[in-house]
């Protein structure tokens, strides 16, 4: 092997693009990471950026101040469409979410390197899209001060939740999903956290991560049951990251409205949030590198890598539509068939094909190697991803509820100000929250890229 | 007769690699020290096996808990929809379990996972915010780029200047006493 040099940029060479630039030691690493955090100034486009965040925050805040006070009726919502903007928003955050646990624990079990400089960030976007997600059914309750009923506590009523009902299981599967995610996290960034204690200056910092850290001093005794607990949460949250976004397409599997009453559904809701999530992966990754320069650490592989996943999970979303189109007409049902044909034709009919524009025809333009490295198209491509995810649920949520079984129960949705208020304004809590997570936390874990330099040193030997 | 130092924590020394972590870690056990531990700013592959650490109890404790959460979450849901507060629906039976298999998995998970997170926690003694580790003014680098060995006075073999030797003997830099407080 070693005496054969394959030609320049062929196949072999561009597999063998570094998942870390070249020249980094255990000390490089751990001082451009920790710098970000530690010593670089806060420069005037991270003001900038947090403020207009900040403000679609506020705006949020305002909104759902008034939905307070008003209550539901200030949102579109009517009869047939009683939960409209709540439930596609919420299913389109917990969609973004699943990206996060995939990257930190599938690609963890399997072993693929590449995922190390990009799991700290988007196991931050997963908490922060399921903080997002969990606003608009807890807001929708209309009294969401009464939303602990959802839980079930032992009342002076003696009342139970309905354990049979999908949204109760919605329930579990959210808190689940968010608590587990919130440990794993935390895990990950003890280490990182001992270390920014170590290399503070100011004695206010030094005592906030030293709590945070908890004392980690890096004992191999420690790291030995670490690593137990570490491969365990990631052996259990890939089972829990498959089984959240089945349960969300149970709210609508289960019922039996057309178009929402498939065995489709999970496998092609897994399948749409890993494409939604992998996309806003992309769309907070691209900035990112750029404003830090983490080139040398988020490299064209990881970017190239992430198209690669999204043109993969893009296929099996197209698939899904394939097949529900199908089944439909093959069915014989008339009423699933009469529900094609509204999506074809009906008022919503051109959501429908900006949805098809969006997340089938448009990503088919990353088969091309060129375009997968032209940063400036991946990043367009993957806000054209995120759009496209936010129409699938609209289409699935409005078209089904206004056209079901008789003529008298159809209706028209459209949402209000109120509903573009807050679902804007949580984009703007999004963003705030990462904002200040790339200021106060390690964007990229320290130790594992630590571990990534003493591997990549190892196979040079 | 050896010597007990009582008043200090043990010995220090500090390397630049893991590979030499790896072989001071094998030498001091060579020696029959068995109170030391080796400090890296990342998991150092085959460490534990230098150290003779055997399997840990982790992923029992991981087990127990994803047993409670399953068998209590399901049996909860048994009790509150069948026993406590059942509703005749259309004379459907009232222990229908397929329906409760969603959130009997859900706390299968929540509680493996809070198990192996607090279980990982509570064994490894954390948290501890002080230790005699850190009155090392080097051991700042241990979550950077450096590695140490530190053998502990409670060994039976400790000697002050003896374990100093073996230290140097493995190429160890900046051995020092640690104090204990």
């Amino acid at each position: 092997m070693s005496d054969w040099n394959p030609p320049v940029d062929s196949p072999e060479i561009r597999r063998l693009t570094p998942v870390i630039g070249p020249g980094h030691t255990f000390g490089s690493v751990t001082d451009k990471i920790s710098s970000i955090v530690l010593t670089r100034p806060t420069s005037l486009g991270w003001y900038i950026g947090f403020l207009i965040a900040f403000s679609l925050m506020g705006m949020m805040t305002i909104a759902i101040g008034w939905l307070i006070i008003k209550g539901v009726g200030i949102w579109g919502i009517n009869i047939p469409i009683g939960w409209g903007f709540a439930i596609v928003n919420f299913v389109w955050w917990i969609g973004i979410g699943h990206a996060g646990t995939l990257i930190s624990a599938i690609l963890f079990l399997l072993n693929q390197k590449w995922r190390t400089s990009i799991n700290r960030f988007a196991e931050a976007m997963t908490l922060f899209a399921v903080a997002c997600a969990g606003i608009f059914p807890l807001i929708h309750t209309g009294r969401p001060w009464m939303a602990f009923y959802m839980f079930p506590y032992p009342s002076t009523m003696g009342l139970w939740p309905q354990f049979r009902s999908p949204l109760i299981w919605d329930v579990f599967a959210v808190s689940t999903y968010g608590t587990v995610s919130l440990v794993f996290w935390f895990v990950g960034l003890i280490p990182d956290l001992a270390t920014l204690r170590d290399r503070a200056v100011k004695k206010p910092l030094k005592i906030i991560y030293g709590m945070l850290s908890m004392g980690w001093r890096g004992s191999a005794r420690h790291w030995h049951r670490y690593q137990s607990a570490y491969l365990l949460l990631a052996g259990l949250a890939t089972p829990l990251v498959l089984s959240v976004h089945t349960v969300v397409s149970f709210d609508f599997a289960i019922a039996i409205v057309p178009g929402w009453h498939t065995t489709i559904f999970p496998p092609y809701f897994v399948a749409g949030a890993i494409y939604s999530g992998f996309a806003m992966v992309l769309t907070i990754a691209i900035p990112l590198r750029k404003a830090y320069d983490l080139e040398d650490f988020i490299t064209m592989r990881h970017l190239d890598n992430m198209a690669k996943v999204m043109l993969a999970t893009g296929l099996i979303v197209a698939y899904g539509y394939f097949f529900e189109f199908f089944l439909s007409l093959y069915s014989g049902n008339k009423f699933d068939v009469f529900l094609v044909q509204q999506r074809l034709h009906g008022p919503y009919a051109p959501f429908y094909y900006a949805l098809i524009l969006c997340n089938i025809l448009t990503p088919q333009l990353l088969w091309s190697y060129k375009l997968r490295h032209n940063v400036a198209v991946l990043f367009i491509m993957s806000i054209v991803v995120n759009v496209g995810m936010w129409l699938e649920r609209f289409v699935i949520v409005v078209i089904s509820l206004t056209r079901d079984f008789v003529p008298s129960a159809w209706g028209r949705y459209s949402p209000t100000v109120w509903d573009w208020a807050t679902f804007i304004g949580t984009i703007g809590m999004f963003v705030t929250l990462l904002f200040l997570f790339v200021r106060v936390l390690p964007a990229i874990s320290i130790a594992e890229m630590r571990e990534l330099v003493a591997d990549t040193s190892e196979e040079k030997k | 007769m050896m010597q007990h130092r009582s008043h200090i924590y043990g010995v220090m020394g500090e390397f630049g690699t893991p590979e030499e972590l790896l072989h001071a870690v094998e030498k001091v056990r060579e020696a029959g020290y068995r109170r030391f531990d080796a400090f890296a700013p990342f998991p150092v592959e085959g460490l534990s096996e230098a150290l003779g650490l055997k399997r840990n109890l982790v992923p029992a404790i991981t087990l127990l808990g994803g047993l409670a959460g399953g068998i209590g979450g399901f049996f909860f849901q048994y009790w509150a929809m069948a026993s406590t507060y059942p509703l005749n629906i259309g004379g459907r039976p009232l222990n229908s379990w397929p329906a409760f298999i969603p959130v009997t998995f859900e706390l299968t998970i929540l509680g493996a996972s809070l198990a192996a997170v607090f279980g990982m926690l509570a064994l490894n003694k954390l948290p501890q915010p002080n230790h005699p580790v850190f009155n090392v003014h080097r051991f700042t680098h241990a979550s950077s780029d450096r590695f140490f060995v530190c053998i502990e006075s409670k060994d039976r073999k400790f000697d002050l200047a003896e374990c100093a030797r073996l230290l140097e003997e493995v190429h160890a830099h900046h051995i020092t006493e640690v104090a204990l407080d």
